[in-house]
Order: C-alpha cells, then structure tokens, then sequence
C-alpha cells in the first residue's frame, strides 16, 4: 500500500473523473484537473469566487463549479482550456447544482426550491420545473440515465414526476400516497421506484415505471420509521435502515421481508468474526507504522457483552456495488462505532467491527469484496472477507481522515482531511494482514 | 477751528515746540455748537499779561507762516496790535478757518464716500468670495460628474468588448458543440443527445413505448428466472421421488399396486407443465413419502423388538451385527462396482488406442491374464457367499418347517386347550385344576410365542428371500397375545 504526497483541497471537493482518468480539486477559488497516475497537474482553472459544489459530467469532459453564494455556476472544458460558460441564476439564488445523466444539461435549484432551471449547454434552452419538494433525496436520476424521477409538493400534497431526460418530456404524473415524502430512489434496473415517507412514519412504496403502485410496506406504526434505503446492485433486495436499529430486507418478487437484521448489543452467533479496535499502548522507541486490529474470539458461545452505546445518528445500509464478486454479496451497515457486515446469500452475519471512535465514512470497493472506512483519526480501516487491516497514513504533522472514496477500478483510495487529500494505491494482491 | 472737548472723552493733543494749536476732528455740527468758554479757556491759558509781546510775537511769527500780513505794528519789543491787521488777519484766519472746513467736510465726505465705498466693495467681496466658492463647488461637481461619466464610458466600452467576445466565443462553442454532438451521435454510449425536437404525439408516444418496453423486458427476464428456478425444483422432486420409490420396490404388498400408477407419470415428461401432472406430481411425493415414512416406523419398531430380545438367544442375530454385515456387504459392492468401471475404462482406452499389433497382443494378453485371476478371486468369494447364503437359505427353510410344524402342535394345544377349557369352565373358580393346566398351556404358550418371536427373527434377517408372509404372523400372534393374556386374568 502506497501514500502519495499530501494536497491542499477546500471543502472536501476532490472527484476522480468517472472513467478513471483524471483527479479534480477545490482549492479555495481555484480548480486544479490532474492526472491520477502521476497526479501531475494537468489544467488549472479559476473561478470567480469559492467553490461550493464541484461535480464531473458523465462523459468527463466537462466539470462544474457551483458557487452558491454569488448565484453562479461555470463550466469548464477539459478538451478545450479556453472555453468557458458561465450560467447566473441572479437574484433567485442557488441552493444546489448537479448534471444530467447525458452530461449535457445542469440543473439548478433555486433558493427555497421555488423551481429547477435546467440549462442546457447545446441549444442554450432554458427549461422550468416547478414546485419541486425540498426533501432528503428529492430527485433521482435512474442507472441508465433515461429517466428522472422528481419529488413534488403542490397544495400540501406530494406528487411524484418522471421525466425523460433526452428532451424533459414529462413522461408521468401521480400523487404518492405519503404524508410527507422524504425520498426517491430507482432500482438499478430502472424499473420500480422506491418511495419513502419522513421518520415520523415508517412506510415504503414502491412504484413501476409506469406509475403503477406495486406495493407498500410498513413495518411497524407510531414509532420513528425509515433512515435510510439501498438497493442491491441485482435490484433483487431492498434494504430498509429504521430507527428500531433493525435493517430489513425486501425481495423484488413479493415486497415482502426476506430478512431482519438486528444490531443487538450482545452477539449470539458462532460464524460471525468480531474484530475489535485495541489501542495499543505506545512503544517506548516510537516508532510505529501499523496498528494491527486484534481478533476478538471467533467463537462467542455464551453471550458475550460487547458494550457499545448507539445513538441512532448513522445507520446506513449500503449494499455491494458489483455483484462480479464471486462469493457473495454483502450488506454492511453502521451504527456509531460498530460496523456490521452481513452475507446476503447465508443471510447471517458475517463479521462485527467494533471500533475506538464513530465510524465517519465507509464504502466498498466497486470491485471486490473490501470495506474501507475511517473514524476522523489518522487511520485508515479495510475489511475483507479473509481479514482486517488498519493503515496509519504516513503525513507529517497528522492528518485526520475525514472522508474517504475509492477509485472506480479499485485499485486506489481518495483519503479527504480537513484541508488536504491524499491517495492511497493499493496492492494487487487482495488479502493484505 | 474748532474743538470739541468733552470731559469724558480721552483726548490728546500734542503740543508742538511750534506750537500750532491743537486741531481736532470735529464734526461740523458740533462746531456750531462750541462755546466760547472752551475757547477762552485754551485762548486765556495761550495769553496772558505778561506775555503780551511774546504771544504777539508768536502770532506774528504763525501768521507769516500761515502767509498772512502780520497784525502788529511796532518793533519786537513793543509792538501793538494793528486793529485793522487783527480785523483782516481774523478774517483771514476765520476765511482759511471756513475754508479749512470745507475741505475738511469734503474730506470728511470723501471719507464717508470712501468708507462707503469699502464697504461696498467688501460686501461685494465676500459676495464674489462667496460666489467664488460656489462656483467651485461647482466646479469641483462638475469635475466628479465628469469623471464618473468618463468611468461610465470605459465601463460601456468594456461592456461592449465583451459582448463582442462573448458572442465570437459562442460563435466557436456552437461549433464544437456541433462537433461534440458529432462526436456523441458516433459513440456507442447510451446518451441520447439528440436536436431539439418539437413535442409531438410521436416524440410521447415513442417515450411511451420505450417505458412499456423497459417494463416488459423486466417482466420477460423475471419470468425466465422464474421458470428456471421451477424447473430446478421440479427435477429435484422427481428425483427424490425416484429415490423412494426404488427404496419401497422391494416390499411387495397389495398396497403397493399403485407404483406402476406413479412410474406411468414420471415418464410423461413433456405433460409436466400441465396442472394435472403437477397435481399428479406433488402427490405422488406425498404418498411415497408417507409410505416411506411408515416402513421406516415399523422398521423401527421390529428393531426394537429384536433387540429386547436379542441378547439372550444366542442363535438370533444382534441388529449390530445385522447392521455391520449389511454395511460391510455395500461396501463390498460399492467395491465391485469401481473395479466394474475401471475395466470398461481401460476396455474403451484400450478399443480405441492404435497400437502396435504385438504389444497390443501382449498387453491384451496380459491384461487377459489379469482379468483372469481377478475373475478367478472373484469368482471364488462370489462362490463363498453364494454357499453362505445357501446354508441360511437352508437354515431358514428349516426354520420354517420347524416353524409349521410348532405351528400344527400350537394348533391342536389350542383345540385341546379351548376344548379343555370349555368342558371345565364353571361358574365356580376352582383352585387346583385350571392352574396347573393354565400353567401347562401358558408354558406352552409362550414357548410358541418364543419361537415364533425367534422366527420372527430370522425372517426380518432374511427379508429378502423370505416367502412367508410376515404380517399375517404378526397379526396371528397379536392375538393370541390377547387371547393369552384374557385367560391368565
């Protein structure tokens, strides 16, 4: 595993290109574009004010720097340094800014979501979207980038739009049955569409493409409902994070749970390994470059306490993105300082990571069976299936990981501090103890 | 002249070694009104009457340089005073006097004018200072509005420059975009940059299409899975159900004349999809298992019995040792079985390898000669078993024999018991008789049902070769458990 040297970078804005090539930075007002090989700059750009939002098109050929202050959005080519475009939204303010999936159209949205202005960069068209629904995930675009779904709120009513985004043709419109939507999101086949409600209920709805409701599902009534939702990569499974620190699993034949995952304080199951973050107390010479994660027992035959203490601030369920693993597929979920990592083919649990401090990010590797994650110290944390590693990540004068992101070939890791990046290559051997 | 002398009024005069009266600035009013006490008072301080010749003098002298004649006659010393002179010289004097006045009035109104004129001409000054700083201000507005203007126009002119640029710019961006939607309409990605089309009903009815069409796919590939998954399942079931028909085939029983019934529709394969094999599928499972299920019951149930009383009778074989022979005999076919396999191998190797005629001879021979020995050896413990299994064949025939021919003595003790029983039965219990007979007959009893217990025994070891029918024994002998138990009472 090999550190590369440490970068200066603002507000946590540092994105890999989508087809891998090229590494984009915020440094206060200026874009820095480099390669990811050499990290050589490659361009260098300047905005007209800080950065807010910095985001690649899909085709990489073009990014995007939101400055939501000033209203403004520019444009920058990687093709052609010279070009630049620069869209103002004025006195209406500017609350978020993304792309489209065809990597030819941004949409704006402005202050108190009073509507989304899609600019698009080839025919200088301007189009409108009213009443869109400032919510925790209120727009989705599916896999494929055909469609958009959009979360609406008209006359204290939500209401549900799907766009075709080759011409913004409003493909449907209906009215989901939510007191107060929270979120949409599409299965990765781009076929259902799962609709949640706010925590104050606990209700899911899934919808066809069509519009169709399929089904709804509600576990429990009159207790805080859903935090958070994924869906396997297969669109087979839909995981459901609540409040009663359970994760529940849905199957895409019947909408009815498959599985129940609990995060008990004490564990009961003798397959499950335990890995358990042990500082270990400073050596007399100083001189150390790895801490080694002990193995808690294998085996917990009698109840065993782990006692951990769960405020019930994280708890995401994120499912394997690449279903080319060859051995299953797994579902790793947080809660505080604990990760639990489930087998989604034995539907057991698999391992339980417990460690010092709370988990601030974690992600698995687009291509294999490998969990990083970091807890704001200045290591960095990986699991696999054959066993766990921690890394401390060789920076002068510390550097406390405050988020972290894989390259799309897996072979490398984004590490954000406070104010710099890092990368950390990989070796290509799997297993590293 | 005139003097104006006010006590209150500080007043200097200076007094010349000439002296020349002291002249004051009076105003012409205030000359009228002098009095001549003021007068007198100064005029009778001048001259007095000692010094009469000197003032004379004196005035003379004054008078010659006023330029008048001079008043007194007579030498220095005593000179008189020329009235006429005096009259003329005071008329003199008082004319230079008016006259002194005059153009002290007209001094004094140059004065007034020139005062006047000052003042005006100061007021006229702060006016122009003041009209002097206005304008400045003006100016100096003026000059800030001009400057402002002038940033104005660089600004406009800036403006201008960049419009200008803006628009050459997206002259060349309409042009690359023109050359990257060439480049997209090349690739082969899934973005769907197309021109901008008008919304008509075919743009939406093609949207709709390519919805219903998403769905559909979704659908198709779900239903393949699903029908495969079914498949799987099915095979599995058939499989099972084959397991347990073959393991039931060997009991042969009235109710088992349904197998052919279950082995009809198992062949019919292609009719698998239809609900009536599906029906005829899945109960067909459920009665072989049930069936199953009861053999391995009654199974357990002899098993048990068998090893109640197994370990006294030392002819009887133990369920272990049955168990062991049984595992020992599979293995041995399992045995049979892999050398079986390995000789068509190396048959088929050896049918199809071209070799040399010779070798080939030879090695056939060889291996002829193998097989030989290995069929000899076979043969041998093939001839050993078959001698075993004879003799237990034999033992059991006699067994059987012994069996009916025990049967045919309990048959008649049975008459003779019942018809024993019969004759003595009386209302009336009596002691000695019945019981010793009881006794005989219940010794008798259960030496036949020991016997029979002990057949029992080796027809469950010889199932297989066993010809009499085991269940109308142990029914047989139910009751006459029954009828046993009914007399002891």
């Amino acid at each position: 595993m090999n550190f590369s040297e440490v970068f200066k970078q603002s507000n946590q804005l540092c994105k890999v290109s989508p087809d891998g090539k090229y590494l984009a930075t915020c440094v206060q007002y200026r874009l820095v574009v480099r390669d990811v090989a050499t990290l050589q700059i490659l361009q260098l750009y300047t905005c007209l004010d800080q950065v807010s939002h910095m985001e690649w098109s899909s085709d990489s050929q073009f990014i995007l720097c939101a400055m939501y202050k000033r209203g403004l959005v520019q444009v920058w080519s990687l093709e052609q340094p010279d070009w630049h475009c620069k869209i103002d939204e004025g006195s209406i303010g500017l609350v978020a800014s993304r792309w489209s999936p065809d990597g030819r159209h941004v949409l704006n949205t402005t202050e108190f979501s009073l509507r989304i202005t899609v600019w698009s960069l080839c025919t200088k068209a301007v189009s409108y979207i009213k009443y869109p629904k400032a919510c925790q995930k209120g727009l989705d675009f599916s896999r494929d980038g055909c469609y958009m779904a959009l979360a609406e709120r008209r006359d204290c009513k939500d209401y549900v739009s799907i766009f075709v985004c080759d011409d913004w043709h409003l493909l449907r419109h209906f009215e989901t049955e939510t007191q107060d939507l929270a979120g949409v999101e599409w299965s990765p086949n781009g076929c259902v569409l799962a609709v949640w409600e706010s925590c104050l209920e606990y209700k899911v709805l899934l919808y066809s493409l069509d519009g169709r409701l399929l089904s709804t599902y509600s576990a429990y009534e009159w207790s805080l409902g859903i935090k958070s939702v994924s869906w396997s990569p297969s669109s087979q499974f839909l995981a459901i994070g609540s409040y009663d620190e359970m994760v529940r699993i849905l199957n895409h034949i019947t909408w009815k749970t498959v599985a129940q995952f609990q995060h008990p304080s004490s564990i009961n199951n003798t397959k499950a390994v335990v890995y358990k973050e042990v500082e270990k107390r400073p050596a007399v010479s100083e001189d150390l470059s790895i801490h080694n994660i002990s193995m808690g027992s294998t085996l917990f035959s009698t109840q065993s306490k782990c006692t951990v203490y769960y405020p019930p601030t994280l708890n995401r369920a994120h499912f394997l993105q690449s279903e080319r693993v060859r051995c299953r597929v797994l579902c790793a979920d947080s809660m505080a300082s604990v990760v639990w990592v489930w087998d989604m083919q034995k539907m057991s649990l698999a391992a339980v990571l417990e460690q010092t401090a709370p988990v601030r990010c974690f992600q698995w590797d687009p291509r294999q069976a490998r969990l990083a994650m970091c807890t704001g110290n200045n290591k960095l944390y990986l699991w696999s299936p054959a066993g766990c590693v921690a890394v401390q990540v060789p920076a002068e004068g510390g550097f406390q990981v405050q988020s972290l992101s894989w390259h799309s070939s897996g072979d490398s890791l984004i590490l954000l501090g406070k104010d710099h990046l890092c990368l950390c290559y990989m070796e290509t051997e799997q297993e590293d103890k | 002249c005139g003097f104006r002398i006010s006590p209150r009024e500080p007043c200097t005069y200076i007094k010349d070694s000439d002296s020349s009266p002291v002249e004051y600035r009076a105003s012409p009013q205030r000359l009228l009104t002098q009095s001549t006490l003021h007068r007198n008072s100064i005029l009778s301080s001048f001259c007095t009457e000692e010094n009469v010749q000197e003032c004379l003098f004196h005035i003379t002298q004054e008078l010659a340089s006023l330029g008048l004649s001079p008043v007194g006659t007579g030498c220095e010393r005593h000179s008189e005073l020329d009235v006429v002179a005096v009259l003329n010289c005071m008329n003199d004097l008082i004319q230079l006097h008016r006259r002194e006045l005059r153009t002290l009035e007209n001094m004094e109104v140059e004065q007034l004018k020139s005062n006047s004129s000052i003042d005006y001409l100061q007021i006229t000054s702060t006016q122009l200072k003041e009209q002097l700083e206005l304008s400045k201000r003006e100016n100096t507005g003026l000059l800030e509005r001009e400057r402002q203007l002038q940033l104005k126009v660089k600004s406009l002119e800036n403006h201008l420059k960049n419009e200008k640029e803006e628009s050459e710019h997206n002259m060349i961006f309409s042009l690359s975009c023109k050359n990257f939607r060439i480049l997209l309409r090349t690739e082969l990605a899934k973005s769907k940059v197309e021109q901008h089309l008008w919304k008509t009903d075919k743009t939406e009815a093609r949207h709709e299409g390519e919805m219903y069409k998403t769905l559909l796919n979704d659908y198709d590939n779900r239903q393949r899975e699903l029908l495969l998954e079914n498949a799987e399942l099915k095979k599995v079931l058939e499989n099972m159900k084959k397991d347990m028909v073959s393991i039931l085939k060997t009991k042969k029983t009235k109710e088992e004349s349904d197998d052919e019934d279950i082995f009809d529709a198992t062949k019919e394969r292609v009719e698998l999809f239809s609900d009536d094999a599906r029906e005829k599928l899945t109960n067909g499972i459920r009665l072989q298992w049930r069936k199953l299920k009861s053999h391995v019951e009654r199974l357990d149930n002899q098993a048990s019995l068998v090893d109640i009383s197994a370990r006294s009778n030392k002819d009887s074989v133990s369920r272990e040792t049955h168990e062991e022979e049984m595992h020992k005999l599979r293995l041995e076919i399992q045995q049979c079985k892999d050398y079986i396999r390995m000789q068509q191998q190396l048959l088929q190797r050896q049918l199809s390898s071209p070799c040399d005629e010779e070798v080939t001879s030879l090695l056939n021979n060889c291996y002829m000669q193998q097989e030989k020995e290995r069929l000899k050896g076979d043969w041998k413990t093939l001839e050993e078993q078959r001698k075993i299994f004879d003799r237990e064949r034999g033992n059991f025939t006699e067994a059987a024999i012994r069996l009916s021919h025990e049967r045919k003595v309990f048959e008649e003790n049975r008459a003779l018991w019942l018809k024993h029983q019969f004759l003595n039965s009386s209302p009336f219990p009596d002691s000695s008789k019945p019981q010793i007979s009881r006794l005989g007959r219940k010794v008798t009893a259960r030496q036949i049902s020991f016997c029979a217990v002990t057949l029992q025994c080796h027809l469950v070891y010889r199932l297989k070769y066993s010809q009499v029918p085991v269940v109308r024994w142990a029914n047989q002998k139910i009751i006459f458990n029954r009828l046993c138990s009914h007399t002891v009472v």
